[in-house]
């Protein structure tokens, strides 16, 4: 995760940047694929265990459930995709 | 099946009696869709609103610095008027982008893709917590 020199793809600001709206319309960031998911993971998680649970132990219990579930299906679709290829 | 009958009976004069729309339930939903948990902060539910905030607006803002592409409402294409409502979910954030000119990169890499689906998921995620927003205000849930 970081800022890198990607080729511009969208109207990137040139020179420096003239106000705060322009620094963010240019920020670029790069994830690798696991980075990206367990990112998606975590927020997704949060959202899900406020919404979907009343009371905040519950709320906590099934977040982590959900990040659990969603970072386990990564590693799993992983792998059965690594056999597949062999 | 006598029984069963005589429950949902029971169960419906039991039913709490349905209530008139209050100002909460309407400015609950749509402030939060315009600013991701402020549906939940005006409501003073501080911890939720402010963790909903922060998610939904770090995905939507990380989509947008991994070069993800924004949908307009004249895409054309089934998929990108799907991703459009997912964008728009985002509310106040889909705006501005739109406003900025911001969200214009080209899925040309794997970066912009994922970008672009954080992107969709923020809006869907709002729109998950604007309901929830309007379950509160309603009463359905504490």
């Amino acid at each position: 995760m970081g800022k890198n020199s990607e080729p511009d793809v969208g109207r990137r600001a040139s020179g420096v940047s003239q106000n705060l709206f322009v620094e963010i319309g240019s920020v670029t960031i790069t994830l690798n694929h696991f980075s990206a998911a367990a990112v998606f993971a975590l927020f997704a998680s949060i959202v899900f265990g406020i919404t979907h649970r009343e009371t905040t132990r519950d709320m906590v219990r099934y977040g982590l459930y959900c990040f659990a579930m969603f970072l386990g299906g990564v590693l799993v679709a992983g792998w059965a995709m690594w056999v597949l290829r062999k | 099946m006598t029984n069963s009958a005589s429950d949902k009976m029971t169960e419906k004069t039991n039913a709490a009696p349905a209530q008139p729309v209050s100002m909460m339930a309407v400015l609950a939903p749509a402030v939060g869709w315009l600013i991701p948990g402020a549906g939940h902060m005006m409501q003073k539910r501080w911890i939720r609103g402010v963790l909903l905030f922060v998610s939904i607006m770090t995905m939507f803002l990380l989509g947008l610095a991994m070069q993800g592409r924004i949908y307009k409402a004249n895409g054309g294409d089934i998929l990108d008027i799907l991703g459009f409502i997912g964008d728009f979910g985002a509310g106040g954030m889909y705006i501005l982008t739109l406003a900025n000119d911001w969200g214009q990169g080209a899925i040309a890499f794997a970066t912009a893709d994922y970008g672009t689906k954080f992107m969709i998921v923020a809006g869907l995620l709002n729109f998950i917590a604007i309901a929830d927003a309007y379950h509160i205000a309603i009463g359905k849930k504490q």
